[in-house]
C-alpha cells in the first residue's frame, strides 16, 4: 500500500521546479485531522442509535463494544469535536485581537459569504449546464463557506442539543422536560443531515469529483502547486502571484498519512452512507 | 382418601353392573368387571356378581411369562413380565386376574389377546377426570398416540408418585409428559399445535429448578395442567384458561396474584375482554425465564406492543425505546415506569405514572429529577400536533431544512458531475472568465 503512494508523489524532482502555496498551516491541517476523527467517530457510535429498528444496527452496536462502550466512547469524540471546535474559535480571537487581522469578517481571504459567492454560485450553475463560462474563484468557493459554516451551525445545534441530553437533570432545573424531547429529534435529525452532507456532497466537492478523483491531498499537505491554484482558484492566484512564497513541495511522509487517512475515511463514510441508505429503505 | 375412593369405586362398580344389565351387552371385557379386583369384590357387592372360585395367582401367571424371549405366536410381540418390576410395583399385592379379568377362569394357554384392562375398577375417581381431558377426546376422536392410564404410569412396573423411580414421582413428570410433547412423531400424528413444549420447559426456570436444583416445590407440567384431566386452553373450565391462569400460577405466586388482581389488565381479563394478558402474556407459558434476565424483560416490551401499539411506536422514538432496541437493558423499559403486575392507569393515583409520582418514578434512574424534568413526554409522538406542539413544528423544520439542503447539494453535485465528465480530459474548456 505505502509502495503504491509513495509511487503516486508528484514529480518532485523535476528539472522544472514547481513552486507551492502553502493553502493551510499545520495546526488548522492538526485540527482538520481531529475534526474527521471525531466526526467519524460520533457518526459510528450514535448511527445504531438513530436507526435502531435497521437489520443492521444490533450487530452494529454489539461490534462497537456494546452499549456501556459506545456511550462512552460518543462523549469522548463529542469532547474531541467540542475542543477542536473551542481552539480554531480561539485562534479567530487570538487573529482579530491580537494580530489585528480584519481580513477574516470581510474580503477575498474571508469566510464570510458576500455578493461575489452569489454570483460565483450563479455563474457555476449556468456553467454546470453549458450557458457559461467558470467563475474565477477566489482563496474560498461559495460551497467551501457552506461546509465552514455547516460545522458552525452544526456545532450549535448538534452539540448544544447533544449537551442537553448529557445532562438533562441539569438543563432540567431552568429547562421544561419537553425540551428533551426536541432535543432528541434535532441531534438526530441534524446529524443525519451533517453525515449525510459530509459524506457525499463535502466528499464530491472536495476530494471524488473528476479532476481531484481520488481525493485532494491540500488539507493533509497543506500545500497546493502554482499550477493546480491558478487554475482552481485564478481571482486568488491572481492576487498572491507576485508576493507567492514558495513552501516547497508536500513532504512525502504528509502524502502518505494524507492517502491512508483520507481513504480509510472516505470508505468508512461510504459505508455509513450506504447503512443509512440500507436503513430507509427497510424501514417499514 | 382410601376412604372415598373404595365408596367410588363401589358406587362406579355398582354404576358399570346397571349399565351392563340395562344394556344386554354382548358378553366381554365390560361384562367381567365386576368382578375384579380382591378389594372390591370384599366390599359389599350391590349387584348379582358371582363368587368366583379364586383364580390363578400372580406366580401361576409369572412362571410363564417372567421370561425374556416370550411372544405372542402370530404377532411376535413381547409378553414378557419382568417378576423384578412387578413385584416392586404398587400393584404387586394384586394377582394378575385382579387386572385382566378376562383371564380369571380361561384355559391354559390362554388366548394371544386379552381385554384392555380397566383402571377404572378401582381407580374410578381419576379415570372419570381422564374422560374429561383432552388426551380422551383424543382417543375417542381416533388418536391412536393420545395418551391413556399405560402412557404416563406403565403397565406391570407401576410405581406410587412419592417412589423416586415412578414415571409420576415429581421430579419425574416432566421426563414422561416429554416422551410424547417432546417427540417430533408424536406431536405430528397427533395434531398438537402447542408443539414441542419439553425443550422450552426444559430450559425454563421452572425446568431447571426441577432437574437442577431437585426443588420438589418447583412446578412440573401436572401443577399447572393437571395430572388427570388436563384441558386444551380453549376450553373454559381448563387450569390454563386464560381468565383461570392468575389463579393457577397463583397457587404458588400468591403474592404477586394478589399484586395482579389490582392491575387493569385483570379487571379486563374478568370482563373477559379479547387481548387482555393474563401471566403467561408476558411471561410466557413453558419458557418462564427468571424475571431478572434482561434479555427476556427486552421481549416484554414487544409483548406490550402487540396491544398498546401506538405506545411502542412513540417509546421507540425516545432514546430509551432506541436503546433497547439494540438488546441493551441500561435504560427504562415498559415496566420500569408503568410498574409490572399492578399496572394501573395514569389517572389511578396509586400508578406510578400519575402526576403526584412521576418524579418518584423517573428518580428512580434520574436521581435529580425535578418537577420541570417529568414535563418530558416518554412517549412523545412528533406528528401529535396536539400532544406535542413544539416538536411537531421541530420535526417540520427539521424535515424542511433536511429537504431543502439535499435537494440544492443533490442537484447541484450531480450537474457539476456531468459537466466534470463531458469536460474530462479538455482542460482548456474550463478557462476562468476574465
Amino acid at each position: 500500500m505505502l509502495d503504491t503512494v509513495t509511487a503516486d508523489v508528484p514529480h518532485i524532482d523535476t528539472p522544472m521546479k514547481e513552486r507551492y502555496a502553502l493553502r493551510f498551516g499545520r495546526v488548522d491541517r492538526t485540527l482538520h485531522g481531529f475534526l474527521m476523527l471525531s466526526f467519524l467517530g460520533l457518526a459510528l457510535t450514535g448511527m445504531p442509535v438513530l436507526f435502531s429498528e435497521a437489520p443492521w444496527a444490533r450487530t452494529m452496536a454489539r461490534l462497537l463494544g456494546g452499549f456501556t462502550a459506545t456511550h462512552m466512547a460518543h462523549r469522548v469524540f463529542a469532547s474531541i469535536m467540542m475542543t477542536v471546535f473551542l481552539l480554531h474559535v480561539g485562534r479567530l480571537v487570538v487573529r482579530v485581537a491580537v494580530k489585528k487581522d480584519y481580513g477574516i469578517f470581510w474580503g477575498p481571504t474571508s469566510l464570510v459569504p458576500q455578493p461575489k459567492d452569489l454570483q460565483d454560485m450563479y455563474h457555476h450553475m449556468r456553467w454546470f449546464v453549458g450557458a457559461g463560462s467558470k467563475p474565477s474563484f477566489d482563496r474560498y468557493a461559495y460551497w467551501e463557506k457552506f461546509d465552514y459554516f455547516a460545522v458552525f451551525w452544526g456545532m450549535a445545534i448538534i452539540g448544544g442539543s447533544g449537551l442537553l441530553l448529557w445532562f438533562p437533570e441539569t438543563f432540567a432545573r431552568v429547562l421544561p422536560g419537553w425540551v428533551f424531547n426536541i432535543a432528541l429529534l434535532v441531534h438526530g435529525e441534524e446529524a443525519l443531515l451533517a453525515v449525510g452532507f459530509i459524506f457525499t456532497i463535502h466528499f464530491f466537492n472536495s476530494h471524488l469529483r473528476p479532476g481531484k478523483f481520488p481525493m485532494d491531498m491540500v488539507i493533509f499537505t497543506g500545500r497546493i502547486s502554482e499550477h493546480e491554484l491558478a487554475h482552481e482558484r485564478p481571482a486568488e492566484y491572481a492576487r498572491v502571484r507576485e508576493t507567492l512564497v514558495d513552501a516547497g513541495p508536500p513532504s512525502p511522509r504528509s502524502w502518505r498519512i494524507g492517502r491512508v487517512v483520507g481513504t480509510t475515511a472516505v470508505l468508512l463514510g461510504l459505508t455509513v452512507v450506504g447503512l443509512i441508505i440500507y436503513a430507509v429503505a427497510s424501514h417499514r | 382418601m382410601r376412604c372415598r375412593s373404595v365408596l367410588a369405586t363401589c358406587v362406579s362398580v355398582w354404576l358399570l353392573a346397571l349399565t351392563w344389565s340395562v344394556r344386554a351387552a354382548p358378553s366381554g371385557a365390560g361384562a367381567s368387571d365386576p368382578q375384579g379386583p380382591a378389594k372390591v369384590a370384599a366390599a359389599p357387592a350391590k349387584t348379582a356378581a358371582p363368587v368366583a372360585p379364586p383364580g390363578p395367582t400372580a406366580d401361576d401367571c409369572l412362571a410363564c411369562h417372567d421370561d425374556n424371549d416370550l411372544k405372542r405366536e402370530k404377532a411376535g410381540t413381547s409378553v414378557t413380565v419382568k417378576k423384578d418390576a412387578f413385584m416392586a410395583s404398587v400393584h404387586a399385592p394384586l394377582a394378575c386376574v385382579d387386572c385382566h379379568a378376562d383371564l380369571a377362569h380361561a384355559e391354559l394357554p390362554h388366548a394371544e389377546h386379552l381385554a384392555r384392562v380397566n383402571c377404572s375398577s378401582c381407580h374410578a375417581d381419576e379415570v372419570t377426570l381422564y374422560q374429561k381431558s383432552a388426551h380422551a377426546a383424543a382417543r375417542a376422536g381416533g388418536s391412536d398416540v393420545a395418551a391413556t392410564c399405560a402412557s404416563c404410569h406403565g403397565m406391570h412396573d407401576i410405581r406410587g408418585s412419592k417412589d423416586a423411580q415412578s414415571r409420576t414421582y415429581h421430579l419425574n413428570v416432566a421426563a414422561t409428559c416429554a416422551s410424547c410433547h417432546g417427540n417430533k412423531d408424536v406431536i405430528a400424528k397427533g395434531h398438537i399445535a402447542a408443539g414441542d413444549v419439553a425443550s422450552p420447559f426444559a430450559d425454563s426456570i421452572h425446568g431447571r429448578a426441577l432437574s437442577k436444583s431437585g426443588l420438589m416445590v418447583a412446578p412440573t407440567c401436572s401443577n399447572c395442567h393437571g395430572p388427570h384431566d388436563i384441558r386444551k386452553k380453549g376450553d373454559p373450565d381448563s387450569r390454563v384458561a386464560m381468565a383461570n391462569v392468575p389463579a393457577t400460577c397463583g397457587k404458588c405466586h400468591e403474592g404477586i396474584a394478589h399484586q395482579f388482581a389490582g392491575s387493569v389488565h385483570a379487571t379486563m381479563l374478568a370482563k373477559g375482554r379479547d387481548g387482555a394478558p393474563a401471566c403467561q402474556s408476558c411471561h410466557t407459558a413453558h419458557a418462564i425465564q427468571h424475571a431478572d434476565n434482561p434479555d427476556w424483560q427486552l421481549t416484554v416490551v414487544s409483548q406490550c406492543g402487540t396491544c398498546h401499539q401506538d405506545k411502542l411506536k412513540t417509546y421507540r422514538d425516545t432514546f430509551h425505546g432506541q436503546v433497547t432496541k439494540l438488546g441493551f437493558r441500561a435504560v427504562a423499559a415498559c415496566a420500569d415506569c408503568h410498574g409490572n403486575h399492578r399496572i394501573l392507569p395514569a389517572s389511578d393515583p396509586s400508578s406510578p405514572i400519575a402526576a403526584g409520582n412521576l418524579v418518584k418514578t423517573c428518580g428512580t434512574c434520574h436521581p435529580n429529577a425535578t418537577a420541570n424534568f417529568v414535563k418530558y413526554d416518554p412517549h412523545a409522538d412528533k406528528n401529535n400536533r396536539e400532544r406535542n406542539g413544539a416538536l411537531f413544528f421541530a420535526a417540520k423544520g427539521m424535515q424542511a431544512l433536511l429537504f431543502a439542503t439535499f435537494g440544492f447539494f443533490g442537484l447541484h453535485t450531480l450537474l457539476w458531475l456531468l459537466r466534470a465528465l463531458k469536460d474530462r480530459g479538455t482542460p482548456a474548456m474550463e478557462k476562468p472568465h476574465a
